[in-house]
């Protein structure tokens, strides 16, 4: 293998050193099939818990399907069934385009497939037979946590190895971003779910909890979007990245100040306040950074913003990238204290969450899924139209949600600074919770849309044409 | 200047994959641990030493269901047996509290801002979470309910019992859930035979509940809303 590689991403040859294949498309094909299934579980946890806040829950009074149940289903689903799995299928395909190296072993990657959906079915059940850990972002039951934090490390040992293969060659940006989120992840969580649960409590244990919560989105789910991106994005355009020297100041920005951020949760709160102003500091320090890569991101596409109309995946993960900034200019502005004082407690944070968790990373790991299903099934999209009918209806139910419940944090955190009764927040949030609802169905329209479309592509006969260029899996090379 | 070595996997991994890591965790994580060393965890049996009233209450509300689920403390009540009833109760109180969620629209600290004052009470220090029923803290990062740190004394244990069996026939704009779940059915001769009562985790969330702030409980009932109740509050 030679350099060249590892700096054009996606111009690797399809067949490593031996007989094996290079990617093993069928565990890529797996896992972002599982993606959609878990994702729907999520969707389906938000409905129900969000029809909670106007008082039409369907199931009131039923224990196992208790909302505050569905909550913690929801929000795991989305996490470790959804994006982690979405995440996996990302990587399986492009770490051994980008080393020139298969992963370890494709019985390995079949394990920690199949261990993984299992865990994540027993996950659901712990939930909701009551069974959850009081860990925001972790509440995986803490008789499943041993497997969980066995399985992460089977998942990353497979992803590493082509990597450790490059035998301290320059790596390509994508996979500096990859390999320290895999000792980011493995570490987190044995930080996140063992040290708060068995040993440290109060203040400083919240300190831990609030760096697990952060690190999880900011040290799992982060680098390996971006990672994602570095790799996708040159790839279709089939132009380098702008600049490498901003990539570099992008990365070692965000690897130095990201992990510093995770008190920011908790601030005003008994946890010792040098420790709030740091994350505080360290937080607007990242929007700094953040500032760099988006600005390297859209250089990138300079001269060709017309491809943000006619190719699907590039709008998709542009559209995330915006997302990704107003997430971080917002969080810049939201951890000042005066600006905390108003919106900590309130919908403002949810709004800040679904922002970051699916504006920017859904979008993404939609944008990736729209370009690779057509190579993984060997058929074109059957439809462009419902292509865009995708993008749009979770576009628009996304950024009204986020504006909706934004507003609505406003509104909560004024009610309570002027000592008004709790009802009358309550009253007042009604009507917008109501509204958050359906823009929640708009989401799950959009991707209804998507999975019968993936379902209908994969049913076509295969036109011979585009078997010959799949099979000879270029990404879109002129 | 020649980066190369920033590209490698060395770095990478080394460099900010475990380095950045272990320095955020010491900056960030380890600072509060060494800070608050001088104030050791108490335990649940050091914390039930000083029964609340209300447990003592549901004792004589539930009489029946008290004796099933946790014994018979006798008459008068025996006040070790009650300690240890007690200490049972708060660890599966907080059970019920975290596998139903709750800490997810309730938090359990009150910021140093004058609204909160105003509204729950004293500010939240750091040794009132130092116990092992803040193993893992139950901080909460959102309120859709009031802050629950100061919720000790401010209701009786029947408005606590109606209230998680239907919030709403409490307090009408409520959007919390019903947890019928912890509650069971008693024989009784009036009110058409049957009596809804809590079960034992009725009676264990709300002893939790009404344990949460017991240190700082108000003197009087209700929570004080103007500023000239909370000048006699203090």
């Amino acid at each position: 293998m030679t350099n060249h590689v590892s700096t054009h991403p996606g111009s690797g040859a399809l067949s490593g050193a031996g007989e094996r294949p290079l990617v093993n498309l069928a565990l890529v094909k797996g896992h972002i099939v599982a993606s959609l299934v878990w994702f729907f579980v999520g969707l389906t946890g938000g409905l129900l818990f969000s029809m909670q806040f106007f008082r039409h829950y369907p199931f009131p009074g039923i224990e196992l399907l208790s909302p505050g149940r569905v909550r913690m289903v929801h929000t795991n689903m989305m996490a470790y069934g959804f994006i982690l799995n979405a995440f996996f299928a990302g990587m399986l395909w492009s770490i051994p385009r980008l080393t020139g190296f298969p992963i370890l072993s494709d019985k390995l990657g079949r394990l920690f497939f199949w261990g993984w959906q299992v865990i994540l079915a027993f996950v659901v059940g712990g939930i909701l037979t009551g069974h959850a850990q009081a860990v925001e972002w972790g509440e995986t039951p803490v008789f499943i946590d041993p497997f969980i934090s066995v399985w992460v490390l089977l998942g990353v040992v497979n992803l590493v190895a082509p990597i450790l293969k490059t035998r301290g060659r320059p790596l390509y940006v994508t996979l500096w971003y990859f390999s320290a989120s895999f000792v980011w992840t493995v570490l987190n969580y044995l930080m996140g779910n063992y040290i708060p649960q068995f040993f440290v409590p109060g203040a400083g244990g919240a300190a831990i909890a609030g760096l697990f919560i952060h690190d999880l989105v900011g040290l799992f789910v982060t680098p390996i979007g971006w990672g994602l991106m570095y790799y996708f994005v040159p790839s279709i355009l089939n132009r380098p990245i702008w600049s490498h020297a901003l990539s570099l100041v992008g990365f070692w920005g965000l690897a130095f100040f990201y992990p510093l951020n995770g008190v920011h949760h908790f601030l005003y709160s008994t946890i010792p306040m040098y420790v709030q102003y740091g994350a505080v500091v360290s937080t607007v320090a990242v929007e700094l950074v953040v500032t760099t890569v988006i600005v390297n991101f859209f250089m990138t596409l300079r001269g060709m913003g017309r491809t943000l109309v006619t190719s699907l995946p590039i709008r998709w993960f542009y559209t995330g990238m915006v997302a990704y900034f107003t997430t971080c200019l917002q969080c810049a502005v939201q951890v000042q204290l005066p600006v905390q004082q108003i919106i900590h407690f309130t919908d403002w944070v949810v709004a800040h969450a679904h922002l970051v968790m699916f504006a920017v990373f859904g979008s993404w790991i939609m944008g990736f899924f729209t370009e690779l299903w057509p190579r993984l099934v060997r058929r074109p999209w059957k439809s462009r139209a419902l292509l865009e009918w995708h993008y749009w209806l979770t576009t628009l139910g996304i950024w009204t949600m986020f504006l909706t419940l934004t507003a609505l944090g406003l509104q909560q955190g004024y009610l309570w600074r002027g000592l008004n009764p709790w009802e009358d927040m309550l009253r007042s949030s009604i009507p917008f919770w109501v509204f958050r609802t359906f823009t929640g169905v708009l989401i799950i329209a959009g991707t209804v849309v998507f999975a019968y479309h993936a379902w209908a592509t994969a049913r076509q006969p295969v036109p011979a044409a585009v078997t010959e260029r799949v099979e000879g899996a270029e990404p879109a090379a002129p | 200047m020649n980066t190369r070595w920033l590209e490698r996997a060395s770095a990478t991994l080394g460099i900010s994959g475990f380095g950045f890591f272990i320095f955020s965790v010491v900056a960030m994580a380890l600072g509060p641990v060494v800070m608050l060393r001088k104030v050791p965890m108490q335990t649940v049996e050091q914390i039930s030493q000083n029964v609340i009233p209300d447990f003592y209450d549901l004792l004589v509300r539930y009489p029946d269901e008290f004796k099933k689920y946790f014994g018979d403390p006798g008459d008068p009540p025996d006040e070790a047996k009650m300690r240890q009833y007690f200490a049972e109760a708060l660890r599966l109180g907080r059970k019920v509290y975290i596998a139903e969620g709750c800490w997810h629209c309730h938090s359990q600290f009150v910021r140093p801002l004058a609204d909160e004052q105003l509204r729950f009470g004293p500010t939240s220090w750091a040794a009132e979470h130092q116990n092992e029923l803040q193993l893992p803290p139950l901080f909460g990062t959102r309120r859709v309910g009031p802050d629950l740190i100061r919720e000790a004394g401010v209701r009786s244990n029947d408005w606590h019992a109606a209230h998680f069996y239907d919030p709403q026939a409490v307090v009408p704009d409520s959007v919390m859930p019903r947890f019928t779940w912890f509650f069971e059915e008693r024989k009784v001769p009036y009110e058409n035979g049957v009596k809804i009562v809590p079960n034992q985790r009725g009676l264990a969330i709300i002893t939790y509940v009404q344990w949460l702030g017991s240190w700082v409980r108000p003197p009087a009932e209700g929570v004080p809303l103007t500023a000239s109740a909370a000048e006699d509050y203090r």
